[in-house]
């Protein structure tokens, strides 16, 4: 029997040795401190602070604006320099607080105290989850005490740990798996509470071996955990794709991993659910993998919400080449930024900066009708006629061939041999078809 | 900062794999089969493959700058069909007559109906048979060691008996890159190897074809008959050389099996009922035209949703 995987998928040059090696560095935030309002999926947070006020570390400044929506904390102590729009990751204009760091890190009371997760209910670890602003750190951003909240508990027999970090140059969260273990364990201990049918399974792609062994060991007493190495192969890490790896359940767009009892939760989504539950720690750092062959020294950082990009690349020793391109996330999903004037929010995972741009140095040709997309797609769709849709803005065509199931994970567009923008056209059409449907509803 | 960043939608890494290094292993894997019928046939069949080629190339440069369009004959694919057409050209062929085959591909079969991707028959296929049916003499005299004869099929369709081992080496007269099996196969397992093409066209197409002539044959079981199918008559090249061209194949997995089905019924059906010996290439071109439908039909089930209707 082979490994636990899925079918389809690609294998990118990985990249990751570049720093799967480095030990998480601590850096400190010299700057001003920018906290959007919206750096999660659904409504944006309202700012509880307003220009002079002074802050504490640890303190709530954004208020989660609905049920699917999320609370944003100070990661520093300091002075609100402003509330004003601000240039994110993904290049829109957001709302944001501006805190001046003083630098004394002055916390909020009871930050970081010991707590014992064994003494609260499940509703007591919900709100606390909810009130420390974690959401999905592995780049989605989905609140977590709302997909911790499915309609039935007793349904939720898989709690699945993604560590497959399936994205090339990422290590961020293998250097977490191998750093803070422990933190992992517990933080998956905490989500079982809340589920009494569930068992934990910590799943590694099996290119980290080193990680597998050393939560292997950990996990070695525990009855309801167990680790489960997969496939290296790209997406391994989607959800539907790490589902289907370890439970062999199938789960489409129109359903949610609870639907197949699932949850799913990023490596560090559940150390930070830890950190919140049991270290009185809310969500006030990320870390964060500087990586690319134009960056002098490739690290993981442990940096404070908020920090300048800039910050990261000169503790990464500055660019020893000219990038042409810089990413934030890895080069499959993540976003290409024109400027670094930026800060790091909950779901920045990486800083891949990249001498050459192979994106621009190739010419898109004509289809050839090659199959290969069709054969790597993992929702098992057929890129070429969707992007024959696409083209057309044949929105309906687009949905009857099931475009809705694209994950966007970018696997035809790598092995496109026309380099065609399959990708990029396919999460226009989404996003036209999402709108429509939004407005018929 | 000043300096200008690249922009652009994810994902930012691409493959190695590009259009014309796809055109240059099939024109790899085709070298032995051309490299046998130069040294079986002799110069002529030389001044064949490289007159057609160049008529191909040249003909679509001509009609691209013609047509003020972006000159495209780096990406292979004419090369390509001008091979293709080459080693379907009998070995003593004027050389004008491949030629002009070439330009009939090039202009009418593919830049007409769009250029690369666009054509919905296989242009050297399509100019093979405009060829047989224009210069039908001339295109079905084959020769070996200067003396005329008949291709095993069209002896084993009057009833006399062949040699299997030669046919398999090529010692056999036919076109020119269709005689040696061996040569053949050793292309065929150079494409698979570069995972150029999947084996499930050729096999669903051999398989079907097997079948059909031990049903209908009349040989029954009898291995001499199967393999002299299997080896003559250019079926060998045409599995794994034309019927597998992306742009006139199903792209769906399943399409691509019921292509192969249909063709080898065809094949069959055209080698022992039909008025010739040969059948492949009117199997394929025929088939090339089904596959918009066969696509309809066999469009895969979505992750997740395949017990629903789609």
């Amino acid at each position: 029997m082979g490994l636990a995987t899925f079918k389809g998928g690609i294998h990118p040059y990985e990249g990751k040795e570049l720093s799967e090696n480095k030990p998480i560095q601590v850096l400190l935030p010299k700057g001003d401190l920018v906290f959007p309002m919206a750096q999660h999926i659904g409504a944006p947070a309202k700012p509880l602070v307003k220009k002079g006020d002074r802050v504490l570390m640890g303190q709530k400044i954004g208020e989660a604006g609905g049920f699917i929506s999320a609370n944003v904390i100070c990661s520093v102590s300091g002075t609100v320099k402003a509330v004003e729009p601000r240039l994110m990751v993904n290049g829109s204009t957001v709302m944001s607080v501006v805190v001046e760091n003083d630098g004394l890190d002055e916390k909020i009371e009871h930050f970081g105290e010991d707590r014992d997760y064994t003494k609260l209910s499940k509703d007591e670890i919900r709100e606390i989850i909810k009130e420390a602003g974690i959401v999905g750190l592995g780049g989605a951003g989905f609140p977590t005490n709302v997909k911790l909240t499915p309609k039935d508990d007793s349904k939720i027999d898989h709690i699945l740990v993604n560590g497959a970090e399936c994205e090339p140059y990422l290590t961020s969260d293998y250097r977490l798996m191998l750093e803070e273990p422990e933190k992992l364990v517990g933080g998956l201990k905490v989500i079982l509470r809340l589920f009494d049918n569930a068992k934990g399974v910590i799943a590694i792609e099996d290119n980290k071996p080193e990680a597998i062994k050393k939560l292997q060991e950990l996990v070695k007493g525990e009855s309801k955990i167990e680790v489960c190495p997969l496939k290296t192969k790209y997406p391994q890490g989607g959800e539907r794709s790490i589902i289907y790896a370890v439970t062999g359940r199938k789960v489409n767009s129109s359903m949610l991993p609870a639907d197949a009892g699932c949850i799913v939760d990023n490596v560090d989504t559940v150390i930070s659910i830890y950190n919140a539950v049991c270290k009185q720690t809310p969500l006030v750092r990320k870390i964060i993998t500087v990586t690319g062959d134009a960056v002098a020294e490739p690290k993981n950082f442990k940096v404070r919400l908020g920090t300048n990009y800039q910050e990261l690349v000169d503790a990464a020793g500055g660019f020893k080449t000219e990038p042409e391109k810089i990413i934030s996330g890895g080069p499959m999903m993540g976003q290409a930024l024109f400027s670094l004037d930026v800060p790091v929010s909950k779901t920045s995972s990486a800083l891949t900066c990249f001498t050459k741009d192979m994106v621009a140095a190739q010419e898109p040709t004509p289809c050839i009708r090659c199959g290969r997309c069709v054969s790597v797609c993992p929702s098992r769709i057929v890129p070429p006629l969707m992007m024959q849709a696409a083209l057309r803005g044949d929105c309906e065509r687009f949905e009857k061939l099931n475009g809705m199931e694209c994950m966007e994970c970018g696997s035809c567009t790598y092995v496109c041999p026309a380099k065609r923008p399959l990708t990029q056209a396919f999460k226009e059409m989404r996003k036209t078809v999402a709108a429509n449907r939004r407005k018929k509803a | 900062m000043n300096r200008l960043l690249n922009v652009s939608s994810s994902p930012h890494v691409r493959d190695q794999v590009t259009t014309s290094n796809i055109m240059f292993d099939v024109a790899i894997a085709m070298l032995p089969a051309a490299a046998f019928g130069v040294y079986q046939f002799g110069l002529n069949a030389l001044i064949v493959i490289i007159g057609t080629v160049l008529a191909c190339v040249a003909s679509e440069y001509v009609f691209e700058k013609g047509m003020k369009k972006p000159i495209t004959i780096a990406d292979g694919s004419a090369v390509v069909t001008g091979l293709i057409l080459a080693l379907n050209m009998p070995p003593d062929i004027p050389v004008w007559i491949p030629m002009l085959g070439g330009v009939f591909a090039i202009i009418i079969v593919k830049q007409l109906y769009g250029g690369l991707g666009q054509n919905f028959m296989n242009p050297a296929l399509a100019a093979r048979c405009f060829l047989l049916i224009s210069f039908t003499n001339k295109m079905t005299t084959f020769t070996l060691d200067g003396v005329s004869g008949a291709t095993p099929l069209a002896v084993l369709k009057s009833g006399g008996t062949v040699d299997v081992a030669a046919m398999f080496i090529g010692r056999i007269p036919g076109t020119i890159g269709e005689v040696s099996v061996i040569a053949l196969l050793i292309g065929a397992a150079y494409m698979l190897w570069r995972k150029v093409i999947t084996i499930r066209i050729p096999a669903a197409y051999l398989i079907t074809f097997t079948l059909f002539i031990i049903i209908f044959g009349g040989h029954g079981l009898d291995p001499t008959f199967i393999l002299a199918h299997l080896c003559g008559g250019g079926l060998i090249f045409g599995a794994f050389f034309m019927a597998t061209d992306y742009v006139t194949s199903p792209i769906t997995p399943a399409g691509q099996i019921i292509y192969g089905v249909l063709m080898g019924c065809l094949t069959g059906l055209f080698r022992l009922f039909g008025g010739s010996a040969e059948g492949v290439s009117y199997a394929i071109i025929l088939s090339n035209v089904m596959v918009p439908l066969i696509e309809k039909v066999t469009l895969p089930k979505a992750f997740g949703k395949e017990g629903k209707k789609a």
